[in-house]
């Protein structure tokens, strides 16, 4: 982060730059944990103009309720958000979508913004999450690990190898010695938790945040391989960033201990 | 519909044999209301103006279109309620309407396959029918490759081939052109003798009627206005339609011994002795056309025209006059030359009594 | 037989004139932007296309598993549309009944419906749990969700639209007296449209079951929503294309270009063969 920060002033070449970037990178700082909230606060004087953040679709609900506050502490600025699968997003990234900060679902995601040059410092952790069991309200089927999900006649789906809670799946069965034939290999983890929603399926492997966000539609069902598949979520500010001051702000305010209460309550992990 | 179906089966008894219908179509402001009998082996031409409800009448036999009230039967048996698939009626179209898919030989094994025979019985039947339309050269061609002629034979020969008990044909001839037409008109005058059955050809062509039926109704305006043999009907004629169709001057009037006077106009003397409300008729080729005023003819009817028209009409020379009395006249090209008739001239016209024809309206 | 008095001529295919004669620029230059608009995407697809690695990409034999699937279930799905989207679209042309502008306009509505709401609604009637499907599992044992079945439904639900306003449209054209002809013959109405409305529509059924076929193979949302994705049994090219997007785009390209090639060679062969006039 603090590598970073000369080189996007460079680019910007924006005048009174600097103070503001001081004070967002002491918000960064892992440290800073006491005075997060204190200077997102005063550096409101400076901040204006819309910050597009590009998240993974498990943020909504915790990343739309950060928003808010962070457009009520700021009055002028506001948050646009961009949910969606990470892969498509950074796809828009490197494509050249114009966009401030990505928050992804996966280090690996990340990687490929990072290692196209889009990125304008290394990105940073700053939530994780666990894979849950979700099942039909009530656990008809009586699940309760993951070897559970191989009994036959029961219909399971996962998210495909291509998208993290997919490839995180297959990383705990493995850890689980586990070989699970699902239904389907859903695209993204929503549409396989809809699945369970709607009671096609009985049971798929998606993050807690997911079961936690379904309410009492689902039921979740904790195992313990989930601890060999946990997924950072990486956050990022891009080199192109329109309004780099800003969105510093906002990153600084997810990794505040008031985003984080946010983040957990979401049924996130502290990185 | 129940309620008319209720006093139609009160009708006692249908005719055993042949058509009896009384078809009552309503259509909006267009009431159709007509009578139609006929006897196996009778042709009956369907004549009339466009828009006179021939072609609904037509539609209502086949059951195409469906009776509003009255009744159709046919040898004894009620078929108002009967699907047009179940009536043992033919049609031919006007433009034939054959399939366009489908070779002659197909089109006319069309009937016999739909009422159940194999394949190769349904072709071998098409095949004599076409032979006796004289048609077996052409039994391989799709539609498009025939001349109107051989088309109208073939839809002949496909309606014939269902072994119909009635035979509608819709304006056979029209779309023909003049010179096929002599032939067709001929050959299907002569198909149409050999056919045992009733047929009921519709058409606004006087000719055509006249040629083919033995017998002719008038429809105008959704009624029959005249009915008859086509030499009564000719000489008898009792609407200006009619009278036009059939190449006669008409008029309507009040007779008083020899005299007619007009209801619109002067009056005309004829031969007949009638009193009260009569028709007088008389052919084109009755009146004698002067430039002059005629001082020494005996002719009592003389009146006082202008030219509106001229036509050839044959060899002749029709000429479409107002005045007096409104007519029209038939001369030879020679006469009109020598009388300078044009357009606006000034003629004087004489009818011979005898040649006048009244009879009672 | 003369050529005199025939009743019908064939329009001659090659009218003078008409080819050599200027093209009004006002009709050139938009024809030529809507042109350019079509091709432009194929032709970026096919310059970034992996190339060299192409054959490797080729040769896994899950891009022939999946093409298999696509093209068995694309033709499933058009042959029964074909089965109950012409009668319908013969009902809908043919026959008067209360309410039927408004059941054309239900029709059409897969055409504007997103695809992914169309697979949820399949869901919400054909699941497991769904308004029929409950019952289809109860009496049958029969699911549909997650069946290459399911993958047909859902592919037909978004495709027979369009076979069916192409039909409608060729019957409404067609001349119906063609029929009543037929019925003077004693054929039965169904009769009369097997042997002879089927066959004289026959170039406008081919039209819609092309334009179907093409629809089917490239359906994805409704699939992917009610048939989900499982490589050999529901994962169709439209899928497999979509998901390799998500970490290996040129794997993505390869797969788009083989459904493309499969697709062109498919419409060119049907084309020649029914959609040009004789």
């Amino acid at each position: 982060m603090t590598r970073s920060a000369p080189r996007a002033r460079r680019i910007r070449q924006a005048a009174g730059v600097s103070a503001a970037t001081l004070l967002a990178l002491s918000a960064c700082s892992p440290s800073g944990s006491d005075t997060g909230k204190g200077s997102a606060a005063s550096s409101s004087p400076e901040l204006s103009g819309t910050v597009t953040v590009f998240a993974a679709a498990s943020l909504q609900e915790s990343f739309t309720t950060l928003g808010k506050e962070f457009e009520k502490d700021h009055p002028g600025t506001k948050i646009s958000f961009n949910f969606g699968g990470s892969d498509a997003l950074a796809a828009g990234i490197t494509g050249g979508a114009p966009a401030d900060v990505f928050a992804a679902a996966s280090t690996g995601t990340m990687a490929t913004v990072t290692g196209g040059k889009a990125a304008a410092g290394p990105p940073a952790t700053f939530a994780r999450n666990q894979l849950e069991i979700a099942t039909l309200p009530g656990n008809p089927d009586r699940i309760t690990s993951l070897k559970d999900l191989t009994k036959p006649g029961l219909k399971v789906v996962l998210c495909d190898r291509t998208v993290p809670c997919g490839a995180a799946a297959r990383k705990a069965l493995n850890a689980g010695g586990l070989k699970l034939t699902p239904v389907s290999y859903e695209q993204d983890v929503k549409s396989a938790l809809t699945k369970v929603e709607l009671k096609e399926a009985d049971a798929a492997v998606v993050y807690r945040t997911d079961v936690r966000a379904a309410g009492d539609k689902v039921e979740g069902v904790d195992f313990p391989e989930s601890a060999k598949a946990v997924n950072d979520y990486p956050i990022v500010l891009l080199k192109d960033a329109p309004n780099p001051e800003t969105a510093k702000a906002f990153m600084a305010l997810v990794r505040s201990d008031e985003g984080q209460k946010v983040l957990s309550g979401a049924g996130f992990l502290e990185p | 519909m129940t309620e008319t179906t209720d006093r139609d089966d009160r009708v006692p008894g249908l005719l055993p044999q042949g058509l009896d219908a009384h078809l009552v179509v309503d259509r909006g402001s267009f009431r159709l209301d007509v009578t139609l009998t006929a006897a196996p082996g009778d042709v009956v031409a369907l004549l009339g103006p466009n828009g006179a409800g021939k072609t609904t009448a037509l539609r209502a036999l086949a059951g195409l279109s469906s009776l509003t009230s009255g009744h159709l039967g046919l040898d004894g048996v009620r078929l108002d309620r009967t699907p047009p698939e179940s009536r043992p009626i033919g049609v031919v179209f006007q433009d034939y309407l054959l399939f366009p898919h489908l070779t002659a030989l197909d089109n006319v094994a069309f009937g016999p396959r739909c009422q159940g025979a194999g394949k190769a019985e349904a072709r071998a039947q098409a095949a004599e029918w076409l032979d006796r339309m004289s048609l077996a050269d052409h039994a391989g061609a799709k539609p498009r490759h025939l001349s109107g002629g051989q088309a109208q034979r073939v839809a002949l020969a496909r309606a014939l081939a269902a072994r119909p008990r009635l035979l509608l044909l819709d304006e056979p001839l029209a779309a023909l052109d003049a010179r096929t037409r002599l032939d067709v008109r001929a050959q299907l005058r002569h198909h149409l003798a050999d056919f045992e059955a009733v047929a009921v050809l519709v058409t606004h062509d006087p000719l055509d009627a006249m040629v083919l039926a033995d017998r002719l109704v008038v429809l105008e305006d959704g009624h029959v206005v005249q009915e008859g043999t086509p030499s009564g009907i000719a000489r008898h004629p009792r609407t200006d339609y009619v009278a036009r169709l059939v190449g006669l001057n008409l008029y309507r009037g009040l007779a008083e011994g020899h005299t007619v006077r007009l209801d619109a106009g002067p009056a005309i003397t004829t031969t007949e002795q009638l009193d009260g409300p009569v028709f007088v008729a008389f052919p084109p080729s009755a009146v004698t056309l002067y430039r002059e005023r005629p001082t020494g003819s005996s002719a009592r009817n003389l009146w006082r025209c202008e030219v509106a028209g001229l036509e050839t009409h044959g060899d002749q020379i029709r000429a479409d006059l107002t005045g007096e009395l409104s007519l029209t006249a038939d001369l030879t090209t020679v006469a009109a030359a020598d009388l300078d008739l044009h357009p606006g001239a000034a003629t004087w016209a004489t009818v011979k009594a005898t040649q006048t024809h009244a009879y009672p309206a | 037989m003369t050529d005199t008095g025939t009743v019908e001529t064939r329009p001659r295919r090659d009218r003078p004139g008409l080819r050599s004669r200027t093209v009004p620029v006002p009709l050139l230059v938009p024809a030529l932007i809507g042109l350019a608009f079509l091709l432009l995407p194929l032709i970026a697809l096919l310059v970034r296309a992996p190339w060299r690695s192409l054959p490797e990409q080729l040769t896994s034999p899950g891009v022939w598993e999946a093409l298999r699937l696509s093209l068995v279930c694309a033709t499933s799905a058009t042959g029964l549309s074909l089965v109950v989207g012409v009668p319908l679209a013969w009902l809908l042309a043919r026959t008067r009944f209360p309410g039927r502008g408004f059941v054309r306009a239900l029709v059409t509505l897969p055409l504007v419906l997103p695809p992914v709401v169309g697979g949820v609604a399949l869901l919400l009637a054909f699941g497991r749990n769904g308004v029929a499907g409950q019952w289809l599992d109860a009496w049958f044992g029969i699911t549909l969700p997650f069946t290459t079945t399911g993958v047909v439904l859902a592919e037909t639900f978004v495709a027979m639209p369009f076979l069916v306003i192409s039909v409608e449209g060729t019957l409404k054209a067609a001349d119906p007296r063609y029929e009543e002809a037929a019925t003077t013959l004693g054929a039965s109405r169904f009769t009369a449209f097997r042997r002879v409305t089927l066959p004289l529509i026959a170039p406008g059924i081919a039209a819609g079951a092309v334009l179907a076929w093409a629809r089917a193979l490239g359906e994805f949302g409704a699939t992917i929503t009610f048939a989900g994705n499982f490589p050999g049994r529901t994962q169709t090219m439209p899928l497999a294309v979509y998901l390799a997007l998500q970490n290996d785009p040129a794997a993505a390209i390869a797969l788009s270009l083989v459904l493309l090639a499969v697709s062109i060679a498919v419409l060119a062969a049907l084309r020649d063969r029914w959609l040009t006039p004789p």
